[in-house]
């Protein structure tokens, strides 16, 4: 195991990059009036925004304010909670991702997603990487794909003499980039990354982050986190979400949604401010 | 101000002898359970073990007053195909029972049918075997299919059970990471969860083999007529060791009891050698996953 220091990170100057802004492509997400719930607990409250191409896109926000509900909307994987509901609309693309007739497994293969923590399947690394194109059916120079992948996470130097290995033997931050790979070998439009880095130390959350600037080029990223700096330093806009107390209970809300500079240096929203001047949360 | 004493007054030490008496109650009938199981064991083992030979184990029965000692042959031989053959019913229904329970079904559709495993796993065996003659046998021979399906009935649910209880240690990350990759459900059961799973089914199978091998009434009404060779044909009536123990054990010669006992001895070494493998291996699946 690589021993755990504490790896000098690049310096937060987000007003350096305020000339680097992309100028704003296609929308990819349209998200309208977003009400979820599980069971009788609102979890977010009449979200709307709008997720554009080939940027990355942060959501952060105080534990509880909901970012991870609002990113598994995306990808319908709260599906799979018993007891959720949802209003409003998710338009992928101008078509609504709860409609009639959206087959969610097809959803997810347009639309990956890279978990907390990370989770390959007890398999070998190879195999990890070649299970979903081998289940959709992708089985068309698989080797090359899956080259592919692991290429375009940053892991094939390390793994290439051991694609045989079984994935556990892999260090946390190379099975998160292996998670990577997995997600990308099947060619995904966007990738949603759940606090990707939280549970890996900061020599590997630091190369996670360089290597979601290299999948920008070919992917729409949205990343939630709850470490402010990670966003200032990878995303091109940024959500905040706080969660809002009233009699009907509590639920997280979109408060402030603007180009990471704006919301790091102006925001135009005093909740925002607060938080991120480490007033609270 | 009276001195301090730490001593009790003779309430506390009432208490105490109380604690103790509960305490020494609970600690016997622990090792009743323990005892229990050595008596049987050793019972079994010194009445047995004096008939144990090789040609015990390959001859096939013995004629009837006849200087021969004959063995056992066709009832390991019987018992083998009649429980291999119940497992290979019981495991894919099982296993698909539970991964319908723990991977698909909702809470309304889970809770009666979960209840039924359960009250199948509490069916007593000669009932099993009533239902089965009755079902398969009466009006016709008897056969080694019949014996088979009611021992199939009687591993199901412990198949079931062992195979839920793994399936409900399959992380659900790894579950969500399949589905995530747009995989269907049923391919995340087949092609991940399964395959993490795989160590605790067999061993659950192996359980519920040793079982089935001790199990008598199933067998009892369907394939108790039997010749005295080795017979592979389960169309016919299949000799196996719990029908034969317990028809020697009936007999006037006290030879057959000797055999009886032997037998017994066998057939116990069998089940407890294998569920303590199965266990062991169990233990080991439990700790890679959890």
């Amino acid at each position: 195991m690589r021993p755990v220091t504490m790896a000098p990170m690049r310096p937060v100057d987000v007003a350096a990059r305020e000339e680097a802004q992309p100028e704003l492509g296609e929308a990819v997400f349209e998200i309208q009036g977003l009400t979820a719930s599980y069971g009788a607990n609102v979890a977010i409250r009449d979200v709307g925004l709008e997720i554009y191409r080939n940027v990355i896109t942060a959501v952060i926000g105080p534990s509880g304010c909901g970012k991870s509900t609002f990113i598994r909307c995306l990808n319908r994987m709260n599906d799979e909670v018993a007891g959720f509901r949802h209003e409003g609309r998710i338009l992928y693309h101008g078509i609504d991702l709860y409609g009639d007739g959206v087959d969610p497994v097809e959803v997810r293969r347009r639309i990956g997603m890279v978990f907390q923590k990370p989770n390959p399947f007890p398999k070998t690394i190879y195999d990890n990487v070649a299970w979903a194109p081998r289940v959709l059916g992708l089985k068309k120079e698989l080797d090359e794909r899956v080259e592919k992948a692991l290429h375009g996470a940053a892991l094939w130097d390390e793994v290439k003499d051991r694609l045989k290995r079984s994935a556990l033997s892999l260090s946390g931050g190379q099975q998160q980039r292996l998670c990577i790979a997995r997600a990308i070998a099947i060619e995904p439009e966007v990738l949603l990354l759940d606090e990707p880095a939280s549970a890996l130390d900061p020599i590997a959350t630091s190369s996670i982050e360089e290597l979601m600037q290299e999948l920008k080029r070919d992917y729409t990223l949205v990343i939630v986190t709850h470490n402010m700096q990670q966003a200032a330093r990878v995303a091109d806009r940024t959500a905040f979400f706080s969660l809002e107390v009233d009699d009907g209970g509590r639920a997280g809300v979109l408060v402030e949604y603007d180009e990471t500079p704006k919301i790091f240096t102006a925001p135009s929203d005093k909740r925002t401010e607060d938080y991120v001047t480490g007033r609270f949360g | 101000m009276e001195a301090l004493t730490l001593r009790g007054d003779a309430r506390v030490r009432r208490r105490r002898l109380v604690n103790r008496a509960a305490e020494g109650a609970a600690t016997v009938a622990a090792l009743a359970a323990v005892g229990v199981l050595g008596i049987v064991v050793w019972s079994v083992a010194k009445r047995g073990a004096g008939e144990l030979s090789w040609g015990f184990l390959t001859k096939d029965l013995p004629i009837p007053f006849s200087p021969d000692k004959g063995g056992i042959a066709p009832l390991l031989a019987g018992s083998g195909i009649l429980v291999g053959l119940a497992a290979a019913m019981a495991l894919p229904l099982g296993v698909g029972i539970a991964v319908f329970l723990e991977e698909f079904a909702s809470p309304r559709v889970r809770v009666p049918i979960q209840l039924s495993v359960d009250l199948l796993n509490g069916l007593p065996s000669i009932i099993i075997g009533v239902f089965v003659f009755g079902l398969l046998v009466y009006g016709h021979p008897q056969t080694g299919w019949a014996g088979s399906f009611g021992l199939a009935i009687v591993m199901l649910p412990l198949i079931t059970r062992s195979t839920q209880e793994v399936l409900a240690l399959v992380p659900a990350a790894q579950r969500e990471g399949a589905l995530a990759l747009g995989a269907s459900r049923w391919r995340t059961v087949l092609g991940v969860i399964l395959p993490s799973a795989l160590g605790g089914i067999v061993t659950g199978t192996v359980l519920a083999i040793a079982r089935a091998a001790g199990e008598t009434a199933p067998l009892l009404f369907v394939t108790s007529i039997y010749g005295r060779t080795i017979g592979w044909n389960p169309g016919h009536a299949l000799p196996n060791a719990p029908v034969q123990i317990f028809i020697w054990s009936e007999s006037a010669d006290p030879a057959d009891h000797q055999r009886a006992w032997a037998t017994a001895l066998v057939l116990m070494l069998f089940v407890l050698l294998t569920s303590l493998l199965a266990r062991l291996a169990l233990a080991r699946t439990r700790r890679r996953l959890g």
